[in-house]
């Protein structure tokens, strides 16, 4: 059998070895973050920001208690526009751990 | 007050430790033993000599008895119970005054309940089922250096269960070599890799040079990939001085985590280098060789989910728990008992998963569970369903026995995790549409393609020896 040559890349975090992805899928992921009763919030950086850098500019401030899928799409959209060429990361804050329920870069 | 005198001789152990109306404390520690009575040793006499045993007791009655009050300090036997399914043990409950232990010393607690008395000549066998710890006890220890959301904030892992892996050969790689491996496994996509626990500091490969050669390894691979990653530096040594000498050069390196077995390492150690990870911000992996030989035998010994607590008590991020799926011993609902009550805050009373008590843990952090042993690609949903998003899921021979190496293998487990991570949030049935879940994902990764062909076959179906106690004649 070929031995294929593997060639490290730059990644970033959760679901970042999945492709890109789609505007549905990233819908059901806030959706289950939401039901989680998580707090959506939208996070960007420059490129090539390093691994160790834990703090990114927070977009407006956590959505506190909103449950529409779409208005939370409509921040990262927003937020995309604006910073084009930076990365644009979703996080849900899950204040009874006192941490993030999940985040993960919907713009790489 | 009833005045006491001194009767020299030997008493029957029920009439002092025998108390079918006592109502335990909240502050008691409580416990649970499994106990085989030798022929001719009734129940409560027998549950009787446990508790007196474990406590205050001896074979005859003293004089310097009646210099205290024994009825403060004494363990009590409170209840019995049936063993379903097996006539020739019983359940016995037995209550420990608090004062009996030191304060934060879970060593203190099993020279008492685990001392002489596991080999007292008139029960045939003796398992210590659960224990119960008040929260008064609980409150004295150091717990987990870190714990859960700790070490999430500071590895940047959210929302899924972190990769692992343990190098392989276990014994006999150079360090150089040994930071290759490691290398490959973190750029291809682990978040850590892991000394074997047979790792400490051979003639092949001394500690210093490994530590490293592993350091250099994570760091470029840091780099390559922007994630943050980490190697379970194995500081178990021969004395606590080499202990800590090791730990202290990990930190100086830059290491963010190190690792420690503590049963073959042993509880005052562990306690130790736990609160030393506490004080110098890092988090400490915890191995658990030798703990078949305590909890295997469904009669005699020490059951998991006491070990479990024990741990949970002393101090440790992670913890290995077990795979169910793997090649090592679990049965499944039992092993969800304990990794309950390595991660919650409370865990309620649960037969059917074998918690004997309710345990309150207060504020103490919980632990990663740990599954490791004979795990690959197509045990993923499995495993993320059993495990949840609190564990580190690590493929050894899962990972370095990929076909093109093993940053491939990283890549394929990484990619077969997220998959399933990714389903599962969309509210799919992993465990039963998993075959999909996993050929989906590979159509976009060949590493997870080969991977998948590789191991379709591995399978570990052996009956379990420790099952839990139901009616299963």
């Amino acid at each position: 059998m070929a031995i294929h040559a593997y060639h490290s890349t730059k990644e970033y975090e959760t679901f970042s070895y999945l492709p890109q992805m789609t505007p549905e899928q990233v819908r059901r992921q806030i959706a289950y973050a939401i039901a989680q009763g998580w707090n959506p919030a939208v996070e960007h950086t420059a490129k090539g920001t390093p691994a160790r850098v834990s703090f990114w500019h927070m977009w407006k401030l956590p959505m506190f208690g909103e449950q529409s899928v779409d208005v939370v799409l409509a921040e990262i959209e927003a937020c995309h526009r604006e910073f084009p060429d930076q990365m644009v990361r979703f996080i849900a804050y899950d204040n009874y751990s006192q941490s993030q329920g999940v985040a993960f870069v919907v713009y790489r | 007050m009833a005045i006491k005198t001194y009767q020299s001789g030997v008493q029957e152990y029920r009439q002092t430790y025998w108390q079918p109306d006592y109502v335990p404390l909240d502050t008691d520690i409580l416990a649970c033993f499994k106990i085989t009575p030798q022929p001719g040793v009734d129940r409560e006499e027998a549950a009787a000599a446990v508790a007196a045993e474990s406590s205050c007791g001896t074979w005859t009655t003293v004089w310097t008895d009646l210099l205290t009050d024994l009825d403060y300090y004494k363990g009590r036997a409170y209840r019995l119970e049936d063993v379903p399914g097996d006539d020739t043990c019983f359940y016995a409950f037995v209550a420990y005054p608090i004062d009996l232990f030191e304060e934060g010393s879970v060593v203190s607690v099993f020279t008492s309940l685990v001392g002489n008395v596991f080999g007292f000549k008139a029960i045939r066998a003796l398992r210590l089922e659960d224990l119960r710890f008040p929260i008064a006890f609980v409150k004295t220890c150091g717990g987990p250096p870190s714990g859960i959301q700790v070490e999430r904030d500071k590895m940047n892992k959210y929302g899924r269960p972190l990769l692992g892996c343990t190098i392989k050969p276990k014994l006999g790689l150079s360090a150089k070599n040994y930071g290759r491996a490691v290398y490959e496994c973190l750029r291809g996509g682990l978040d850590f890799t892991k000394d074997d626990e047979n790792i400490s500091s051979q003639p092949f490969m001394r500690w210093r040079d490994r530590f490293e050669f592993v350091q250099e390894a994570t760091l470029k691979a840091e780099a390559e990939t922007g994630e943050r990653k980490g190697h379970y530096l194995n500081v178990t040594a021969p004395t606590p001085e080499e202990m800590y000498k090791r730990a202290e050069f990990a930190k100086e390196i830059g290491a963010p985590i190190i690792m420690h077995d503590y049963l073959a390492g042993g509880l005052c150690a562990n306690a130790g280098l736990a609160n030393w990870c506490r004080n110098n911000g890092m988090l400490l992996h915890v191995h658990r060789a030798m703990h078949a030989v305590l909890d295997r035998n469904p009669h005699h010994g020490i059951h998991f989910r006491v070990l479990t607590k024990i741990l949970r008590l002393s101090g440790g991020d992670h913890l290995h728990t077990g795979t169910v799926v793997g090649k090592l011993e679990g049965d499944r609902a039992s092993t969800l008992g304990w990794i309950d009550l390595l991660r919650e805050s409370f865990v309620p009373e649960d037969r059917s998963r074998g918690i004997f008590f309710d345990q309150d843990w207060g504020s103490m952090p919980g632990a990663f569970a740990v599954a490791s042993g004979g795990i690959h690609v197509w045990h993923m949903p499995a495993l993320v369903t059993i495990f949840g998003d609190d564990a580190v899921l690590q493929f050894g021979g899962g990972t370095l026995g990929h076909p093109w190496g093993n940053a491939a293998g990283a890549h394929a487990n990484r990619v077969a995790l997220e998959a399933c991570v990714q389903a599962r949030n969309e509210g799919r049935q992993i465990e039963k549409e998993g075959r999909e879940i996993l050929t989906a994902a590979a159509q976009h990764s060949p590493e997870l393609k080969i991977a998948m062909e590789t191991w379709k076959e591995i399978k570990f179906e052996f009956d379990t020896v420790d099952k839990l106690d139901i009616a299963h004649k």
